[in-house]
Parts: C-alpha cells; structure tokens; sequence
C-alpha cells in the first residue's frame, strides 16, 4: 500500500510528520504489528484459516507482516466436512499457490458417527466438529497461540473481547475477568497447556475488510459473488443445495436463484442473500443498504441470547 | 456501521474514497456507575440510525423477556456484551463500537464505573485521543469521576468531554450545569488538559445529543454529537524525533537481515543515520522494506522493516533512533504505577517489567508515596492495594532503552507481569532515570569468587532452610554447621530471630516487611557466598515468590531450598518459644501458620519431615546431599 500524501493540506495532519496514514492503512500496520508481536513472544503459533473473507484478509496481512520470509507458522483448517465445495476447492489452489504449510482437521470422533447438521442438529454440529474439532487439534500440535479472524464489530460479546485473549488449559474463555490490555503493549505469557487466541482484525469493520479486499485485490471465493444458484426456502433463510446430502422436507422444492453470501461457514447453516452483486463495489454498496447485521446469515447465534458467548467459554472462535 | 448518505447509491467509489480519507477519532465513555455511560453510546447510534434492524429487533425481544412494560429501547444493553452485564446491570468490561459520520470514522470504548474494574477503564483509555468522563446531574462530582479524570491525565489524554447527564432530573437548571462545570475545572486544572468541553444532556431522552436541546437555550455549546465531529485532537503529545522499537529481527536467509517494527514517533528514509539504544552503535538506513516495494519514506504508526548498511547486532527489545535527540537507556527508574491486582504491590518483590518490545525482571525498590485520588494529595505508604496509584523507584536486571512517558506514550510504557501466574498486574509510566545505571557499576575486584572460594577449598552455597515457626530449622541448621565444621568448611549462619536483632530491626510482620526482610537476607547470603562461605539461611520465609527471588539472585546450582515440614499441629505442640500460644490468643498478630499465610514449597532441593525424622539424621540427609552434589569435593 502507498502512502497517501494528498492530505497534507487536512487541518487534521499532525504537523511533525509529514505523511499521514489513511484509516486502512493505519488498521494494516495495527494488524501486521499483532502478528508479529506473537512471533517475537510466543513458542508455537498457528493461524486459523476457515476460507471466508475475514481468513483471507488476514493471510494477506501475514503475507506482508514478514516478507521476504514466508508467515512463520501454519495455518490450521478445522474442517466440518459440510463446508461448501468451492469453498474446499479455493482452500487447496491457495495454499500450493502460496506455498504454505496447512493442517486440515476434522474431528475423528464426529466423522465415526456421521455428526452432521441435518441429523444431529446446528447446536450439536457446531459443537462436535467445529468447537470439540478445534480443541482437538490445538492439542495436537501443541499450539500455544491460534490467531483467529473474528472482528468486534461482529457480536456483542465480541465486542467484549481482548486483542490476546487467555484461554485456560481447558480452553475457556472468562470473560468476568480477562487481562489487562495497555496500550499495544500485549502480555501473551502462559504457563504450560494454557493458550491465546489472538484476534489481529479486532479493530477492523465489515466495511474496512471489504474495502481493503478491493483495494488491495485480494482474492475469495466466488460464493461472495452473486450468481444463480440452487436454493431452498427454510426457516426463514435461504439455504444453497450444494451436494446431496441435503434432504429435502416435504413441500420444498429447490430453485435457482440469484444470490451470494455475506459470511461463509457450513452449507447448510449458512442463509443467502438474493442478490445481483457480482463486482466488488456492488457488493460493498449492497451491504451499506442493507439493514441487517452480518451474522444474522450464520443459524448458530440466534439459539440465545447470550449464544456466542457461551460457545466461546466453551472453546469456540 | 455506516451512516447512510446519497453517495453510496450515486458514486460508491467517491464514497469509498472519502470514507478512507476521513480522519479517526478513538475516544472513550468513562465516569461513575450509573451516570449513563452505556446509555449516552447506546442512544447516539439509534438517533444516527447506526443499528441494524436484526440488532433492534433482539433488544426489542430483550426488553420484552426482562419485563419491561413498554416499548422504549434499553440503550445500555446495546453495548453490554455480556450475560452477567446484562444480568446484573452493569458494565463489567470495555465495549469497543465502531461507527461514521460524514465527517469522521469513531472507535468508542465503553468503559466501566465500578471502582472494581478499573483496570478495564484504563485498558480502554490507553488507546484513547478523547475521553468521554460523564456526571450524574444530581449527584455531582464523584470519587471515580475524579479517578477517571486522574487516569486519563496520567494517561496522557489531552481532550476532555465532560457530559453532564441526566439533566432532566434537575429540571434543566442552569445554575446546577454552572456548578458542576466550576466543581469540574477546579480539580482538574493542574491535569493538563488542552480542552475540555461542558456539554449538559439527557441521554436517556436524547436532549443535546445529536442534535441542539430545546429544552436547555441558555446552552450555546454544541451538541455531543457536534463536539465529536470536531473536537481537534491532533495537539501533538510525542515528541518527533525517530524512534522504531525493535520488535523481531527477519532473517530469511543469510543474505537478509531486517528489522520489523511500528515507528513509535518521527519518520525515516533510506540514508538517514541511526543510532541503536542501549548498544549506542551507528549505522543508516539502507532500505524500508515491503511486501509492496521499497518506500522513499516511513512514518509514525507505519509497519516496515529497515535494512542497515553495516552488520550490527541488534535484537528485540534495542530501539532504533535518529540521531538527533537518541532515547536514553537506563536501569534506575522512577516511574507512576496503576496496581491492578488484589495481591498487593509489595516493595522489594520481583516482578517482570515489560515494555511493548521487551521484558525485564524488576523490583520496585521504594514506594515514594501514594496518590489520594480525592484530593490528589500525597500519602505515605509501604504497599499499593487493587486500584491506588502510587510513585515508585525501580531496578531493572537489566538497561532498557526508553523515554519519558510524557514525551513518548510507546517508548516511555510499561506493564507489570507476576512471575508466578503471568497475569498483567499494573500499568506504569516511567518517569525519569535515576541516573545511576551510569554512575554506580558493580566494582570489579581483582580478586574474586572464584579465588576466594579456592583459597578455602571448597564450593559456595546457600542453603535456605523454610518452614513454620519452631518446626526445627535453627535446630537443624546448628547441627549441619557443627558437621560442616568438623569437615573443615568454612560457613555462617544467617538465623531469622538474630537477623531481626540488627540489620532488619526497624521492620515488624506485616507482609511488606516480610518481603524487605526477605530481601536483606538473601542479598547477605549473595555477598557471604561471594566471599566463598557456605551459607546456612534459617528463616520462616513463608512467601514462594521471596524464596524464587532469593533463588534468582544466586549463581546457578547454588541456591539448596530445603523445606522443613512439621504440619502446624506438631509445631503448636511443641511451641518452643510459647509464641503460638500467644499468637492464638491475638496477643501476636500476622503471626503465619495462625493468621498469616505460609506457601509451602513445590519443588525444594530436599525436604526434611521432622515429624519421622530425628534433626540429628536430617542433618546427615543434607550433608548427603551435599555430598552427592558435588558441594563437599575438595577444590584445591
């Protein structure tokens, strides 16, 4: 990213420095300064990749937080087993793309007894093979810090959440008494088995991520976009019939439609949005003029009130 | 969220554009409980229609379940996140909200009243170019509010907003609004602060904020909103000069070496000469690295990684300088402290500072005084409790390259970290050096350990014997001494009662004075094994974290923890000297094992169990181990 000189006539440049970083600029150098500050602390990281646009905006600030160097450490896919195909296929073209070092993990548990979302429930789903899943494989390889994509602005108790937030050797999140967090000044000491996830987009909004994907033409997968897709009408969402493992109810009928999604996770427990965006500024002009909030498209948070924040007590992102 | 605006439909790259080129404003909400913190940011991103309509339906659905009867909007639950918040109805933790108007993008940071979680108002604050500090109308001017205020000021905020709230319950009196506003300026005009704005308001009913109250004329100020907009914070509080904290060194292969850091102050380009702090060695930037090609130039806040022109050994923690007006370096400081911790601060413990880019083992020498946060008046004081804020002398293990916090927030910062469970325990600011890093260095004497220990033959050590009053440590370690003797060593030992009678007899039990004593002794035990002695420490020493302390300060393999177990019990029984009993009767106070802790070790060198255990063969148990150990070889 260049730097912008044409503010230097603004009332608001700081008169001893003769640049001034524009508001994503400043998140970039934020986010870099994140990930390198668990470099230089931490024994052995791992970056959460899940495919969405949040993971790629994140692998592109890891790109450019330590070049010439690849990001020293690998990135760890928790794989549900019901994520959609192109999202499988753009996974594996980007990393022999890139070169880099991914773990994918499914829970082993949860594949012997075929735990899926359409026979076991979103709760139970969720819970087996993304949250169980993800412990598992933090276990595993022993990692003591997983950077993570979640934003602020995504929920309420995100909202709540530290850059570097302690995790017990249980996983748990205690959100009554997290630690200080001064400045950037970032305390990210455990003792053995205790862990940190780390949020480097904490400060970053919907709209900052989609305006850097433009800006710095990063690349997602084509489900961002809109198209005609084959889609059911379900509980009030619309859910895309991406393999045959989806049954279908009685009176339902699958249709094509013109849509895309705002937020990627499993098939069947993400809604769509109808839609003709299919240019980044259409989708980011889409979005200013909708009146619902991101997450509303994932089925998982609107269980409870307090929905997320129990899943993340639990060991959820 | 976005405010919406007729660009987005008409021109959505002019809006994009103007969008990334508008300036960011990060502030925070902060002040009592209930004077309507959450509320004020709840009601300003419903009156600027900045919720989501799924977000309005769930608090709509909320208020419902919580039994309120109409329809009007619970603005806190909002921004309270979490369950027990919204349970207990209050703020536990700070909320960070985003939002824009046309002419700025906000990061607000909702923070908590209660004296409690002051420690999360100070981590919302830290970041923070504007602070928000509201009053209840009717209650005035609070302890926290004044607290607030002094953190804020010690935090370096130079923008105050004093939101004087709840003006509907005193009727919108004027005469009150000019009360509190000369109650307000009077306390704080020695804070520093370049402007503060009065605004009177009701959030709750959303009088002055974003939009002229009419229910207040004689109020000629702008609204909240209007104030945010264009309140100018860009007064500069760092100095300019280039600093680039060194954050991780980039060594790709052997023919790269960079450095990867955020340029805390100043700007640099390839060419400009560099000076390396603590090191003091030169070099010039040969090239600001980046993934998108190298840049003419870097500045403040900007991620880079520098390429030298010479080789030269710099590591995370150094800082890279301009040559002009370099940071200095130092390992005596006196620095502000914010104590976080319900474990209280105690003079002469050991603690980890660390500063954004390094870590360092501490001990807070002195505590100067403290700060009466009402009066901000100074008061004496031997320990910091949860919350007070105190001034204090430090010494680093070893010098850090800093400035003053006052003219570098990045560089002159600091957290406190405990040793034992890595939680972050206190927030300081450093000061001033004490200038002795420079003056007194550790004398070099020709003759030295090593030849002190040779000439008596034999290898140093320190033997710290720990246990309960009268669970037979002085018993022991006389019966160890008289073996040692008879061997022909050379040892003393350092006895908790004698101790007492001199060098520590101005201290009495309380835990600070504990920790001092603990402190002395360990330090004598240093100088007596520099002198080659094989040291005998018999002290209660109830505290791990002294015991570690006096373990750290030894050379390694030379410091032999040896617990003396005697369950209290057994110790009572035998109350030698008649002091449990005095202490059960509340004659004795602090008195451990009784009302005072004692924290048993986890991983002694030897343990002695006295109650199956005569002192005669615990004695030979450790000679024992000596022996075994290598510490009774002969050296010649």
């Amino acid at each position: 990213m260049h730097i912008d000189t044409d503010l230097m006539s603004s009332p608001e440049t700081r008169q001893t420095s003769n640049v001034t970083l524009t508001h994503l600029q400043r998140l970039e150098a934020e986010s870099i300064y994140i990930m390198r500050e668990v470099v230089a602390q931490c024994k052995n990281p791992v970056m959460l990749y899940s495919v969405g646009k949040d993971s790629s905006v994140m692998l592109h600030l890891a790109l450019k937080a330590f070049f010439p160097a690849r990001p020293p450490f690998p990135l760890l896919h928790v794989d549900t087993g019901w994520k959609f195909k192109d999202m499988i296929a753009f996974r594996n073209r980007r990393i022999k793309e890139l070169g880099l070092e991914l773990h994918v993990h499914t829970n082993p548990n949860g594949l012997a007894q075929n735990v899926g979302p359409f026979t076991h429930g979103s709760s139970a789903h969720t819970d087996v093979m993304k949250t169980q899943g993800l412990k598992q494989a933090l276990d595993k390889y022993k990692f003591d810090v997983a950077f993570g994509g979640a934003r602020r602005d995504e929920e309420k108790s995100r909202a709540k959440e530290r850059i570097f937030s302690f995790r017990n050797a249980q996983h748990r999140w205690d959100p009554k008494n997290q630690r200080p967090e001064l400045w950037h000044n970032y305390n990210a000491r455990v003792a053995p088995g205790e862990s940190m996830r780390v949020f480097p987009l904490s400060n970053w909004t919907e709209l900052d991520i989609w305006q850097y994907i433009y800006k710095e033409s990063i690349e997602i997968p084509d489900l961002y976009f809109a198209a005609a897709r084959p889609v059911v009408e379900r509980g009030g969402q619309l859910i895309m019939i991406d393999d045959n493992r989806m049954p279908l109810n009685a009176g339902e009928t699958a249709r094509e439609k013109m849509i895309r999604f705002r937020t990627l996770g499993c098939y069947p427990l993400t809604g769509a949005v109808l839609s003709n965006a299919t240019t980044l500024p259409e989708i980011i002009q889409e979005m200013l003029l909708t009146t619902t909030s991101e997450r509303q498209g994932r089925l998982i948070d609107s269980d409870s009130n307090a929905s997320m924040e129990d899943k993340k007590q639990e060991g959820y992102f | 969220m976005a405010y919406q605006d007729t660009l987005i439909t008409d021109d959505i790259s002019a809006y994009l554009d103007e969008r990334e080129n508008k300036n960011l404003l990060r502030f925070i909400t902060c002040g009592s409980v209930d004077d309507g913190k959450s509320t004020l940011i709840g009601r300003l991103l419903y009156d600027r229609k900045l919720l989501y309509e799924d977000q309005l339906d769930a608090i709509e659905k909320q208020n419902i379940n919580s039994g309120m009867q109409n329809r009007d909007i619970n603005f806190a639950s909002l921004v309270d996140g979490l369950a027990a918040e919204r349970e207990q109805g209050i703020t536990i933790d700070v909320a960070y909200r985003y939002f824009s108007t046309k002419k700025r993008n906000f990061i607000v940071a909702d923070t908590p009243g209660h004296e409690q979680y002051t420690r999360n108002m100070a981590t919302g604050a830290s970041n923070a170019d504007l602070a928000i500090i509201l009053i209840n109308a009717r209650k005035g001017i609070l302890e926290q509010t004044k607290r607030h205020s002094y953190i804020a000021s010690l935090l370096g905020i130079k923008h105050i907003g004093v939101a004087i709230n709840k003006m509907d319950l005193v009727d919108y009196s004027h005469d009150r609004f000019r009360e509190i506003v000369d109650a307000f300026s009077a306390f704080s005009k020695d804070m520093g602060f370049a402007s503060i704005q009065y605004t009177p308001m009701s959030a709750l009913s959303g009088e002055n904020i974003t939009a002229k109250s009419e229910k207040m004329p004689w109020y000629d100020g702008p609204c909240f909103l209007a104030h945010l907009e264009t309140v100018d914070t860009s007064t500069q509080t760092d100095h300019a000069s280039f600093r680039f904290p060194v954050q991780w060194v980039n060594r790709t292969d052997a023919n790269f070496r960079g450095y990867c850091g955020t340029i805390a102050s100043g700007q640099i380009q390839p060419g400009t000469e560099i000076i390396v702090i603590p090191s003091g060695q030169r070099s010039a930037v040969k090239e600001i690295v980046t993934i998108d090609g190298p840049l003419e130039m870097a500045a403040q806040f900007q991620s880079v990684t520098l390429t030298l022109e010479n080789e030269i050994d710099i590591s995370r923690g150094d800082i890279i300088c301009g040559i002009d007006n370099p940071a200095q370096q130092s390992d005596q400081f006196q620095a502000h402290i914010l104590w976080f911790s319900e474990k209280k601060l105690y003079p002469g413990r050991n603690y980890l500072l660390k500063t954004p880019n390094k870590i360092v083992p501490v001990s807070i020498t002195s505590l100067k005084h403290k700060i009466n946060v009402n009066d901000f008046s100074k008061r004496a004081g031997k320990t910091l409790s949860l919350n007070e804020i105190g001034v204090c002398n430090l010494s680093l293990s070893s010098p850090i390259a800093f400035d003053p916090y006052k003219l570098n927030k990045t560089t002159g910062n600091f957290i406190l970290i405990d040793r034992q469970s890595n939680e972050t325990i206190g927030m300081g600011f450093l000061d001033f050096s004490l200038r002795r890093a420079s003056n007194i260095v550790w004398q070099d004497l020709e003759i030295g350990k090593v030849q002190r220990a040779q000439q008596k033959h034999q290898k140093p050590a320190v033997l710290w014997f720990t246990g309960l009053s009268g669970s037979g440590k002085s018993t022991i370690a006389n019966l160890l001494e008289q073996k040692l003797h008879d061997m022909g060593r050379h040892t003393y030992v350092l006895d908790g009662d004698n101790f007492r009678h001199g060098l520590s007899k101005d201290l009495g039990f309380t835990n600070a004075d504990r920790v001092e004593n603990i402190r002395r002794v360990a330090e004598t035990a240093k100088l007596m094994s520099d002198a080659g002695l094989i040291v005998l420490v018999s002290f209660i020493s109830p505290f791990r974290a002294e015991r570690n302390m006096a373990r750290r300060l030894m050379d390694d393999g030379e410091f032999i923890e040896i617990y003396v177990n005697t369950p209290i019990e057994v110790a009572e029984q035998r109350d030698v000297k008649g002091l449990y009993a005095r202490a059960r009767s509340g004659e004795i106070k602090n008195f451990t094992g009784i009302d005072s802790e004692y924290q048993a070790p986890q991983t002694p060198e030897i343990e002695v169990s006295t109650t199956t255990l005569p002192a005669e063969k615990a004695a030979e148990q450790i000679v024992e181990y000596l022996n075994i150990n290598g510490f009774l070889e002969t050296h010649t």
